[in-house]
């Protein structure tokens, strides 16, 4: 069977899972099977239709499975999102049409992607630059004390770290395809720690400098994490230096360190974290209501979960939101709660499979840059989730940043399909046939 | 590279499985702990979703409570019956974690048992609803209880001496169990529930007891002899008869049936404090009646000490026992022990448990559960059952107990009138206990009513006595 062939049939269990999740829905709602819900799951099928036949055009070589495994993921984001809010799940499904019309866009804008290499010095400023416009006044968006998006009148909120991710994934794919050696070779030891020359690896600093300044200026640390996690992920596939990783993790610590201890936000979030039940902060503002109301939906949930539809976001005859943000970072502690454990974990595995997927197109490619950029996109997609789930499962602090492709979002799910249409280009690249 | 990606893919495997690792932590392993936590307030949903069962008195049609929906698929508590049936049922709001009677006491049959396969399946059905509770109680007695109060501070509490099964539990003033909050400081009415939690003194009601005692330990017969002079000193202090009535030597037969103070504390003094304590923990005394009931409203009866009104310990030295033979000397009872008494001698000396639930009915209408007659205790020989029941109908027929006659069906009977307040008020707490028919007995009943000015047993709780046996009587109860 051919690999477009693999993806069509692969295609099959993501239409199934958004029909019947509507129609569960559906069923809880009005005990009545509306044919709404079939509709919209033929409308989701009909969109991945179209993009695995711009695939097909396009892409004849690429991975048979990172569009289905993604299909899985946002049909069954959008059917959580309805779930939660209805009105939100139109939104998400324009998203998801204007998400696909960039995915098919950047495919082909970008059939041979090495030329974004020419662009990466523009690519990082413009990177860096919108990531810092949530700060500005007046356009800046601050959200359970974090500036995490910017206004974009008739759209909304935009969150530009989504983008930021893969500019900045590009530039460092782009410096260290150039640089890795001179890392490696360049530099000096001291005490068995090899010093890197400062004019190669001055851009790198200058990136975990940005890290942390997101965490100062934004007050985000969830996007700081992702960022700074996918830079050392990079680095050390890159140069193969675990020494970079322990100095860059130890670097981050201490800013870490220093912020949790000396930035109110901050502090609170770490305390939030580490005592999420305790009375006087659950009743805080910013306090620990979010992570512990978060936690108890989950223990709700059980083996099994409560079923599709079961979940309790606002008491009942009031208008008292139990779980904030439930579309949004929350959205894990509702999967929970409603699909029990084994669909929490269903869900990871599927993310696991995306990721492998990815780390598979960048060890077959033949160029450094190819396997650079497959390796910093899925690895940033990882650390993302892990960030997120981290969060909400009381891994690590709990940080305002999207499930990839399931969380209400319109920035989230744009952004996540370019990233998806880059990965599918490498992908096609490195399972092209030779030619002679 | 490719070692540094597969070193990184194991790097981020081994971080989701951290994430399976916390996942299954918050959703089975800590799942129960996390469920009681008292911030989680998904669990008091889950209970405000609940439809509890319906409570239905023992006509099967009346009902007590019910559930009608709230909202957001959440149900609320309604009872029809009100004030009448408020102290035995009780009420539950969930909202408030707050609940009393058999609310509280049947609540796990109300709310449903969940097994552990409905516990994995019951999301598929939309709403949980309670099993039903069927009380033993009879809303015609219950009514006829109250009215006959009508409107006095009191308690009536009868009961199936043969099963145990509680008909009328009625205490007044009693409260709305449909209000918010209806026990807080600022409710009207009260949910002090006389029938189980006052502290009454069971006066010559208490003579009963004493009878038994003497006659089930061998030591008297009804027919004994004893000198009924008056007054005579008792623990140091004179003790008089009412009137101060020399009735000079007469049979225990004749001192029950003219409730001879005089004779009865003699008795109580001979037959001794091991033994009357000994036959005060046979009819339940000093513990609390294993009543459906919660616990913390219900009192046991004892004996309490004149000097500080604290408990004394049982067969205490500091005891009046010739007083306490007679119903005074600090005995502290409630209306259900005394009703508990009655039943005794009424069931041949056999004490059946107290219950107020009758059976269980899921809501597909299967009975799952029937509540059984038990033995409570073995109180005394049937002989001596016999003996008393015998003395007590006389008392009904030619004593102080003539004003609860009616219809010719033969009472067995006690009454009681205690003092209250200060000496010379002429206040008095009127008490009457009994069952009918004496031959064949149905019902057992004490009435005790808080206050009185110059009542007795006979003229105020017996009135009462005889409304409610007669209604109960008349249903065929």
């Amino acid at each position: 069977m051919s690999a477009r062939n693999r993806e069509l049939v692969a295609l099959i269990p993501a239409s199934l899972l958004v029909t019947a999740g509507f129609a569960g829905v559906f069923i809880q709602r009005s005990n009545v099977l509306s044919n709404v819900s079939l509709t919209y799951g033929a409308i989701f099928l009909g969109l991945c239709l179209g993009a695995h036949i711009v695939i097909r055009a396009t892409l004849p070589h690429a991975d048979p499975y990172l569009f289905p495994l993604v299909a899985a993921l946002a049909c069954f984001g959008i059917v959580m999102v309805y779930r939660i809010d209805s009105a939100e799940a139109r939104r998400q499904a324009e998203w998801f049409v204007i998400g696909l019309i960039l995915f098919a866009g950047t495919i082909v804008a970008f059939r041979d992607y090495r030329k974004l290499e020419r662009y990466r010095y523009t690519i990082v400023v413009i990177s860096l630059v919108i990531l810092a416009l949530p700060r500005v006044p007046g356009i800046g968006q601050y959200t359970n004390g974090a500036y995490l998006a910017i206004r974009v009148p008739g759209l909304g909120g935009f969150q530009p770290e989504e983008f930021a991710k893969i500019g900045l994934v590009i530039f460092l794919a782009s410096y260290l395809r150039d640089t890795r050696q001179v890392l490696v070779t360049g530099g000096r030891r001291i005490l068995g720690i090899t010093i890197p020359p400062i004019k190669h690896f001055g851009p790198i600093l200058v990136i975990w400098g940005v890290a942390m300044a997101i965490m100062v200026l934004l007050s985000d640390m969830g996007s700081s994490l992702m960022l700074y996690g996918g830079l050392l992920a990079m680095l050390y596939v890159a140069t193969g230096r675990i020494s970079f990783v322990v100095v860059g993790l130890a670097a981050f610590a201490l800013g870490a360190w220093y912020l949790g201890t000396h930035i109110t936000h901050v502090h609170a979030r770490v305390e939030d974290w580490l005592h999420p039940f305790n009375p006087r902060l659950y009743s805080a503002g910013l306090g620990s209501f979010q992570i512990a109301n978060g936690i108890f939906a989950q223990a709700a949930g059980g083996l099994f979960g409560t079923g599709f539809g079961q979940a309790v976001l606002i008491f009942p005859g009031t208008n008292y939101h139990l779980i904030p943000a439930p579309e949004t970072d929350m959205i894990y502690a509702v999967i929970a709660n409603e699909l029990g454990l084994f669909g929490a974990v269903a869900v990871l595995v599927v993310y696991l499979l995306f990721i492998a997927r990815g780390f598979k197109a960048a060890v077959i490619s033949r160029d450094s840059f190819s396997t650079l950029l497959a390796t910093g996109l899925s690895a940033i997609v990882a650390i993302q989730v892990f960030v997120i789930v981290g969060g909400v499962t009381r891994v690590i602090p709990l940080t305002g940043v999207t499930l990839p492709f399931i969380s209400y979002g319109g920035s989230s799910i744009v952004a996540n399909f370019v990233l998806l249409a880059l990965l599918l280009l490498v992908s096609d690249r490195a399972r092209r046939p030779y030619r002679r | 590279m490719t070692s540094q990606i597969v070193r990184l893919f194991t790097l981020i495997v081994a971080l989701f499985a951290l994430l399976v690792v916390f996942t299954t932590r918050w959703t089975v392993i800590d799942a129960s702990k996390l469920d009681n936590n008292t911030l989680n307030r998904l669990t008091l949903v889950t209970q405000l979703r609940i439809k509890r069962g319906r409570i239905l008195a023992d006509d099967g049609t009346t009902v007590l409570a019910r559930s009608v929906p709230a909202g957001g698929g959440t149900w609320r508590r309604v009872y029809p019956t009100d004030q009448l049936f408020a102290q035995p049922v009780g009420y539950s709001d969930a909202l408030e974690g707050q609940a009393a009677g058999l609310e509280q006491s049947d609540g796990g049959d109300l709310r449903g048992l969940q097994t552990g396969l409905d516990s994995i399946f019951g999301q598929l059905t939309r709403t949980r609803t309670g099993d039903d509770v069927y009380t033993t109680l009879d809303p015609r007695g219950q009514r006829a209880a109250a009215q006959a109060l009508g409107g006095q501070e009191g308690s009536v509490v009868a009961l199936n001496p043969r099963t145990g099964a509680i008909l009328v539990m009625y205490s007044n003033p009693s409260y709305n169990d449909n209000g918010r909050n209806p026990c807080g400081p600022r409710a009207p009415g009260s949910c002090f529930n006389r029938a189980t939690q006052a502290n009454y003194e069971p006066g010559s009601t208490f003579k009963v007891v004493t009878a038994t005692a003497a006659i089930d330990s061998g030591l008297y017969t009804p027919d004994s002899v004893i000198d009924g002079r008056s007054p005579i000193m008792v623990s140091g202090v004179p003790l008089e008869n009412d009137g101060n009535q020399n009735w000079g030597p007469q049979s225990l037969t004749t001192a029950m049936i003219n409730s001879i103070n005089t004779i009865f504390a003699q008795v109580a003094e001979r037959v001794g404090r091991g033994t009357m304590t000994e036959y005060m923990k046979r009819f339940g005394f000093y513990s609390k009646p294993p009543l459906d009931y919660p616990p913390d409203a219900i009192r046991p009866s004892d004996v309490h000490s004149l000097l500080n009104g604290r408990p004394l310990p049982p067969a205490s030295p500091d005891e009046d026992i010739g007083r306490i033979g007679i119903g005074q000397g600090g005995v502290s009872v409630t209306p259900l022990q005394m009703a508990m008494v009655a039943a005794a001698v009424a069931n041949g000396g056999r004490l059946m448990t107290p219950h107020l639930t009758a059976r269980v009915v899921n809501a597909d209408g299967v009975t799952v559960k029937t509540v059984k007659p038990t033995v409570y205790s073995q109180v005394m020989k049937a002989s001596t059952a016999a003996e008393v029941t015998q003395m007590m109908t006389k008392v009904v027929e030619e004593g102080t107990g003539t004003t609860v006659q009616f219809g010719g069906i033969s009472i067995a009977g006690k009454t009681g009138t205690a003092s209250r307040g200060a000496p010379g008020s002429g206040l008095t707490e009127p008490s009457f206990l009994a069952f009918a028919p004496a031959n064949d007995p149905k019902v057992a009943i004490d009435v005790i009513v808080d206050q009185s000015h110059g009542g007795y047993g006979a003229t105020v709780a017996g009135p009462i006595a005889r409304a409610v046996l007669q209604t109960l009587l008349s249903e065929g109860k």
